[in-house]
Parts: C-alpha cells; structure tokens; sequence
C-alpha cells in the first residue's frame, strides 16, 4: 500500500510541475510583456532586460484610463461589499443558525436557491430597475446593490455559527444576556476563521467583477479597473504606442491585489471554497 | 437545530394562531431572530425575488426602453417572445455553443483535476507550491487573464508562432469552428484549480480498506485508479458537472471580449451575451427577459436532475453493498 503510493513518486512531480508550468506561465507572460518597450510575442518577452524593458508601459496605461481613479472605485465598490456582508451577513447567519423565528427553513432553502440561479440570468430586470427605474446609474450604490450580501458568506457564518456548542449560549443566556451581546462577545470572537475566510472570498467577487459594473458605468470616471481596462481593451488601444504592453501593465495592476491577499491566505481561500462547494 | 420540523409541525394546526406558546422557552423572542435576518431577507427580496418576477412579467409583455418619466403601455402577448426566443437562429447558435463547451469543459476538467489531485494526494516536495500555482487563476479576474490569452492566442501570438505552418488559419479566435473551444478550454484552466482542490478532498473520504483489498485482488495501478479511486470521488463529479453548467449559462466576459463579442458571427456567443446584446444594446427588453426566464428554468432543471442522478446512484450502491 505505502509502497505503491511512493513508487510513482518521479512521475507524479512531472505530472504536477508540467500542471505548475500551465497554471503560471501566462502570469509569467503577463508581467514580463508589461515591462518590455516593445512586444514582440515570442518567448524572449517573458524575461524583462535592462535594455529593452522599463515601466513605460505603467505609464502609458495610466495616461488612458487613468488607474487612481479606476482602482479608487473598484476600492469603493469591493469595501461597500464587504461592509454590507459583514455587517448584515454575520447577523443573518447567526440568526439562520441560532435563533428561532418563523420562516427561517424558508429563508435558508431561498439562499441555498440563489447560488444555483446566476446573477448574470437576471441582470436585464436588475438593469431596469437600478438604472432606469431607481435611476443609480453611475454610482456607487447601484453597482453595490445587487453584491451587497454575499450568499456563500452567509451560509460559511451560519454553518460556523452551527458548529459551536450549543453550551456556550445556553450559558450566556442564563447569565442574562442578550442575543446582540452574545453574538458580539460570545460568537464573534470565536469566529476570527471564519470572518477572514468570508471577506476574502468577498473580495474577489466584486474585485473581479466585470459584466454589473460594466452595465451601470457609462461614466468613465466611475468605472472600476476591470470596466475601464476592459474598455481600453475594445476600444482605446491605438491611442498609446506599444498597446499590447500597456494592456499587460493594467491586467498586472488589477490582478495584483487578489494575487496578494491568495498569497498571504492561501488556506482560508481554498478551506471554505471547498467546504460550501461539498455541503452546498 | 430542527426548528424547520418544529415549524412544519405548527402547520397542520388549524385554527390555532401563530402566538400559540410552544413549551420551548427561546420562542419568547421569536421577533429577534427575524430581526436578524430582516436586511439579507430584503436584500434576496429586492435582488432576487422582484427581478425574478419582474423578468416573468416582462417575457410576456411587449415592454419598451423609455425616456424616464414617460408612461407607455406594456400590452400583454402571451407567448410571443418565447416564440420569437426560441427560433431565432442566433439563441439557438448560442445553446449549441454552451452545448459545445459542455462537452469540452466537463471530461477536461474532471479529468485533468483528477489526475493533478491523485499527484498530489502524497507527501511530496513543493506540495504547497504547487497548490498555490493551480489556484492562482482562479482568484484572479477574468479581464486581466484574458487580456493574456487574447495576445497568447492572437494571429502572431506565442501559440501560433510555436506551432510555425501548423498553427490554425484563420487563427485561433477569429476561426469559427474554434473560438469556442478556445473559449471553453480558457475557462477549465481557470476554473481547474478549484476542481483539483475538490478532488483532493474528496480523495481524503475514499476508504484506504478499498485500496488494501483492491491490491490484495491484484488489482493494478490503473484498474485500482478506475475501480476505486474513481467511483469514491463521484459526487466531487456532480458537483463539476452541475457547476459547469452554471459557469456555461453564466458565460459573459469570455466570449464578449477573449474572441470579441462572441465571434466570428456568433460562433462562440453564449446566451447570456445574446441576452445582453438583444436586451441592452438592441433595446429589445421583452425578449431578453424571455430568454432570460427560459435559462433560469434550464439551469434548474438541470442542477436538480444532476442532483437527483448521483441521489440514485447512492441507493443502487447501497443495495448493491
């Protein structure tokens, strides 16, 4: 048995450094083509020289779609998320998960729902009535809307909420205190884990987002950096000298940040995905 | 932990109102927890439930884009927009291509992030690295990494130049029997990751017994790989084909800008992408709303059918043991 699973053990490092190879060489590609003066498309490119590489890309980029602003509202837009998520899925989930009130299998089994039925199905009645009936084109508030409260957010709390010992409430409750003061003394401290896992796997929703922002924005000014590159992309390339460059340097500054926060978190990224994929 | 039993119970009761006192003592504040849960209840009201409503009505309204302020009849057609959804040639192109991406995303991914996670279902060097390597994509946005494989795959891309006279002509992108493919091949590898790591859990669950007697039949490595390993890690295989169908009917940013608006003519569109064009950038509401309606209830039926086959799956096996 032990010896069979560590006789493969040469093929199983070329399976996973061939796997390795895929996964990072378009990030490779990405951050080395945003550094060279000129693109060439060959392999050489993935290697920045002295000689042929600089930020100038960085600068060309910046100078079309003006990247302070784009990353202030896709700023904005991701920490409105993660507030509204925090704030109202973290007492949804403590409510769904240890409080009785009538209704609440029926509010538990219209979440699970939600994640089956993608949002992009119903953007056209969202766009309707945010933009046209609600009139939130171009702001904030509507891009956030539709985000506010992320469903798997909600369901990772109430699921941690679950786990903890029922003991523990009883306990604080005989004491005499009150359901928002056991959650803010009791639960919350206990639930540090769980709070991390849920923002970084808010974030990179609204972070990433292209096609809702993409539909509230026609302000330039109000686009988030997924939007405005994107719009550098279809329509603006020929307006700087090496576009193929400057279309690099924007996707390294807008992966940059989700990159980092994986990178410090790894495992809270990959834990809770998959823990609300296989009870989801 | 069973309050969905002790409301249904409650039911049956007629006559008897809502207060009536159940001998639990925590139903003295039953309005708290309601409390609780009011913003998310509301939130799924006003972006779920009136949307989903409203895009039923609509698909059976003729309904125009108007100036604000303007007041225009929306008068009732019944079935004309499904109608008019249904035999447009360009939705139907659309089905066939997420049918194509189907068929190409499924045994990709089920078969490539199995096999990466039984390599590193080990002890093993860099296993962490390599962990981290596969998910990368997955966190990253979709416009940064197709801005990547527009130029990877573009006419004078890195792919192209690499295959020399071999490289497809016209190129990869702008040919129409393989931008879709490109496509569904681009969102695997994107979306791999997050298979590999759902495959590596699941592989914890298998029974190391099954391995020890498998081994003791004289099972080799392949057999043991397609008799044990395999079956052992089916409902991570639901979950890739019900997730993949979602991913197919969700598909926008790939096709609108990996092969620039669901190109060439319509050969990579998705629905959703047609839902957009047809709705917002031909004002023709009343029929995205009716495609709209008829991919909610496909991706509903379809997840529940997913869901009921591995349900059925389980109860032969138990039989069967």
């Amino acid at each position: 048995m032990t010896k069979s699973r560590n006789s493969g053990r040469p093929l199983r490092m070329v399976v996973l450094l061939a796997g390795a190879v895929a996964f990072l060489f378009p990030f490779l590609y990405m951050f080395g083509e945003s550094l060279q003066k000129a693109t060439t498309g060959d392999l050489g490119s993935v290697i920045p020289l002295p000689g042929s590489s600089g930020t100038q890309n960085y600068e060309a980029i910046n100078g079309a779609i003006s990247l302070g602003t784009s990353l202030l509202n896709s700023g904005v837009f991701t920490m409105g998320v993660l507030l509204c998520t925090l704030v109202f899925g973290v007492l949804a989930g403590y409510g769904l998960a240890r409080l009785h009130f009538r209704g609440r299998g029926t509010l538990f089994a219209t979440l699970l729902l939600v994640q089956t039925i993608p949002f992009q199905l119903l953007m056209l009645p969202l766009y309707v009535l945010v933009v046209r009936d609600y009139g939130l084109g171009d702001s904030y508030l509507g891009m956030i809307l539709p985000f506010a409260i992320n469903s798997t957010a909600v369901f990772l709390f109430r699921q941690f909420f679950l786990q903890l010992p029922s003991e523990l409430f009883e306990a604080a409750r005989i004491d005499g205190a009150g359901e928002l003061r056991i959650l803010w003394r009791v639960a919350l401290p206990l639930a540090r884990p769980a709070l991390l896992t849920g923002t970084l796997l808010t974030f990179i929703g609204p972070w990433n987002e292209f096609l809702w922002p993409f539909l509230v924005t026609k302000d330039v000014g109000m686009q988030p950096l997924a939007v405005s590159l994107a719009g550098f992309v279809s329509n603006l390339r020929g307006t700087v000298e090496n576009p193929t460059g400057a279309v690099m340097a924007g996707a390294c500054v807008l992966a940059v940040p989700a990159v980092v926060l994986f990178l410090l978190f790894q495992r809270h990224f990959t834990q809770t995905n998959i823990d609300s994929g296989i009870k989801g | 932990m069973s309050l969905p039993l002790i409301s249904r119970t409650e039911e049956p009761g007629p006559g008897l109102p809502s207060r009536s006192p159940r001998p639990r003592p925590r139903s003295r504040r039953p309005q708290l927890g309601a409390l609780f849960v009011s913003p998310y209840a509301l939130f799924l009201l006003v972006v779920f439930a009136v949307p989903l409503g409203y895009t039923v009505w609509m698909s059976f309204h003729r309904f125009y884009f108007t100036a604000p302020g303007t007041e225009v009849d929306a008068p009732w057609v019944g079935l004309s927009n499904y109608r008019d959804v249904l035999t447009d040639p360009v939705v139907q192109q659309s089905f066939l291509n997420i049918a194509v991406f189907l068929v190409i995303n499924v045994p990709l991914t089920v078969l490539l992030s199995l096999v990466l996670a039984s390599a590193l279902n080990a002890k093993l060097p860099f296993r962490a690295f390599f962990r981290a390597a596969y998910y990368l994509p997955y966190v990253t946005a979709s416009v940064a990494l197709v801005a990547v494989w527009a130029y990877l795959f573009g006419t004078d891309g890195l792919v192209s130049q690499a295959l020399g006279s071999l490289a497809p002509d016209p190129s990869w992108l702008v040919n129409s029997t393989l931008a879709m493919p490109v496509v569904a091949v681009f969102v695997t590898w994107k979306n791999l990751g997050f298979f590999v790591m759902l495959y590596l859990a699941a592989l914890q669950n298998v029974p190391g017994e099954l391995y020890e007697s498998a081994s003791v039949d004289g099972a080799g490595r392949i057999k043991t790989f397609l008799t044990v390993t395999v079956p052992g890690v089916r409902h991570a295989t639901t979950l890739v084909t019900v997730l993949a169908i979602i991913t197919g009917a969700n598909l926008f940013t790939e096709p609108y800008l990996l092969t620039g608006g669901g190109g060439p003519d319509h050969a990579s569109a998705s629905p959703v992408l047609i839902l957009y064009q047809k709705g917002i950038e031909q004002a023709h509401p009343d029929f995205a709303a009716a495609l709209g309606v008829v991919l909610v209830l496909a991706v509903v039926t379809l997840s529940l059918i997913a869901r009921r086959f591995t349900e059925q799956n389980d109860k032969t096996d138990m039989k069967g043991a």
